[in-house]
């Protein structure tokens, strides 16, 4: 009997808990959303009425729209390209020998074990020899560094769940190495290759660092911005683009999950 | 016949060694798909950050010598580096387990579909943008902020606490960041643990503690163990949070080499710091490999 009531007040005790990590996870989080919609003139939370006013000064400033251009376009090249060489890199791991493997897991994983200011003090002295400073090209070049093991490591465990008979029967049956892994292998492994694309795209969007010291003047990102901006004061302006930020991230999520379940259905 | 035999064995090894240097040339072709991702991360991580160590071998006349790492360990300014830069990493490592172990265990005591949903309270903030998260904390934390405010409503204290711009809003903005890191590993080991054998340990006798203690809690240890691997090296080298929520006044590890690079343009200095970064962080890495399995990452 007592050790049932034991039990109980023990259960409780873990709601109540659990309960509150939740919250302490997600409202931080979402407390943005309001903030960006208050009607006074500085910082209110909770705001004591509505307007439009901050996102009204996110897209008439000059400043933050371009700092936004350069985002998107960076977050979509480095999408671009580090999702086709993430996913051969993947595919030619997966078929090699488990030595060769294992070696190149690691070598590739390496820039999410490198403490990230190391990656952009090196790539900020680099640059400055190539002249790529505050440079498109240098921003993506650097994201995509770091976006790759993301694409690596979800489109090899796409790889591990598919049946790689299936390539082999298509082979077989007289299809080239080439077209058989474009036909039967790719169609199967889809859902992870858009899931890598999707990482791709939130790494380069949401990074801070490397674009703090890389990117600058015209091509400035804008967390470059918002960092700089934080470190002076609180900007409401601040709360309607982080609102902007994560509706990109979660229709982009959606997006993804849109097209894997529909392709799922065509097939 | 025995010519036959001898032919048919001769042949037999014959074809095994063309499949074998078959293979071998395949198995290389396939290393030449992965080849361009390869250099794409040795050029742009591997190449900077071995130049970047080598530079703290010279002393400010370009001569070999141990100049900068005699300075980092020696000076109370960078010494004072390190013990906020380890207090830091592990006050939020603590807190996170004491916060992520409940909340992981209460999870799994629900039903699939439930905890599911609720997961989707660790995902959202894991994928939402450091800056956005950070920028929260400044809100919530300054000294008009909700916090503040609620606490003197409720007669709790009577001047405002100072939260942000100091060491406690770092630990506090950090825990949220790291917090998913812990989760995340941690929830996939608790629900791979059978339950049944806590079952069969109070059928035996146990209390429900004892069972949890001796029977569950060191199953869970591997998913625990890779957390908290996780939380301490991202912390070691975590520039974002701290520099917004330090106010300046909190300088880690990361913000002491950034600053020591673009304000005093001491490059020697920096980069024995970053050295000794990459080195916590590469052993770190080591440990875990040890006795989580890096391979884990990548589902084999």
């Amino acid at each position: 009997m007592e050790q049932v009531g034991q039990r109980k007040i023990d259960g409780m005790w873990l709601t109540v808990v659990g309960i509150a990590v939740l919250f302490f996870l997600i409202l931080p989080t979402l407390i943005v959303i309001p903030i960006s919609f208050g009607g006074a003139t500085f910082l209110e939370f909770p705001p004591r009425s509505f307007s439009l006013r901050w996102y009204e000064s996110y897209f008439t400033s000059s400043e933050w729209m371009s700092a936004t251009k350069i985002s998107l376009i960076a977050a979509v090249l480095t999408a671009a390209i580090a999702t086709p060489l993430g996913s051969l890199c993947a595919y030619g791991l997966h078929c090699s020998a488990p030595r060769i493997r294992s070696t190149a897991q690691i070598l590739v994983i390496m820039p999410l074990v490198v403490p990230v200011i190391l990656i952009a003090v090196g790539v900020f002295s680099l640059y400055a020899k190539l002249g790529l400073n505050y440079t498109l090209a240098g921003i993506v070049i650097a994201h995509t560094a770091l976006a790759l093991p993301f694409v690596i490591v979800t489109v090899m465990s796409g790889l591990q769940s598919y049946d790689f008979d299936q390539e082999l029967a298509a082979r077989s049956l007289g299809a080239s190495r080439a077209y058989a892994l474009w036909t039967v292998t790719v169609p199967q492994v889809k859902f992870s290759i858009q899931t890598g694309a999707f990482l791709a795209f939130v790494t380069s969007l949401d990074e801070v660092v490397i674009s703090m010291l890389v990117s600058g003047g015209d091509n400035a990102t804008i967390t470059r911005r918002m960092f700089n901006s934080m470190r002076d004061h609180l900007d409401p302006t601040i709360a309607a683009i982080s609102t902007c930020l994560i509706v990109v991230s979660v229709a982009a999520l959606i997006g993804v999950q849109l097209i894997g379940r529909s392709k799922n259905v065509d097939n | 016949m025995s010519i036959a035999e001898s032919n048919g064995a001769a042949q037999t090894l014959q074809n095994a060694s063309t499949l074998k240097s078959e293979e071998r040339r395949e198995s290389l072709t396939f290393f030449g798909l992965s080849l361009p991702a390869v250099l794409v991360v040795l050029i742009v991580v591997f190449l900077p950050v071995f130049w970047l160590s080598s530079l703290s071998f010279y002393n400010a006349a370009g001569e070999l010598s141990m100049e900068n790492y005699a300075r980092i360990f020696e000076s109370p300014l960078y010494r004072r580096t390190f013990v906020v830069t380890f207090q830091i990493s592990i006050s939020v490592t603590v807190i996170c387990v004491l916060l992520g172990y409940p909340l992981c265990y209460w999870l799994t005591r629900m039903l699939d579909r439930t905890a599911a949903i609720l997961m989707i309270f660790v995902l959202v903030p894991f994928w939402t943008s450091i800056l956005v998260r950070t920028y929260a904390w400044l809100v919530l934390l300054q000294r008009k902020g909700i916090i503040n405010s609620t606490l003197m409503k409720i007669g709790a204290i009577d001047e405002p606490l100072q939260l942000a711009h100091n060491l406690t809003g770092s630990i506090i903005g950090m825990v949220h960041v790291m917090l998913p890191f812990l989760i995340l590993p941690l929830y996939a080991t608790m629900r791979g643990i059978d339950t049944d054998l806590v079952r069969a340990a109070v059928g035996l006798g146990s209390s429900p503690r004892g069972a949890f203690w001796r029977v569950y809690f060191p199953m869970s240890l591997p998913g625990l163990f890779a957390g908290i691997v996780l939380v301490f090296i991202l912390s070691l080298g975590f520039f974002v949070t701290p520099a917004l929520l330090g106010g300046g006044r909190v300088q880690m590890l990361a913000q002491r080499i950034e600053s020591t690079i673009t304000v005093y343009s001491n490059w020697g200095a920096a980069s024995a710091l970053g050295v000794v970064l990459l080195l916590l962080a590469l052993a770190m890495i080591w440990l875990m490999n040890r006795v989580f399995g890096l391979d884990k990452l990548f589902m084999r």
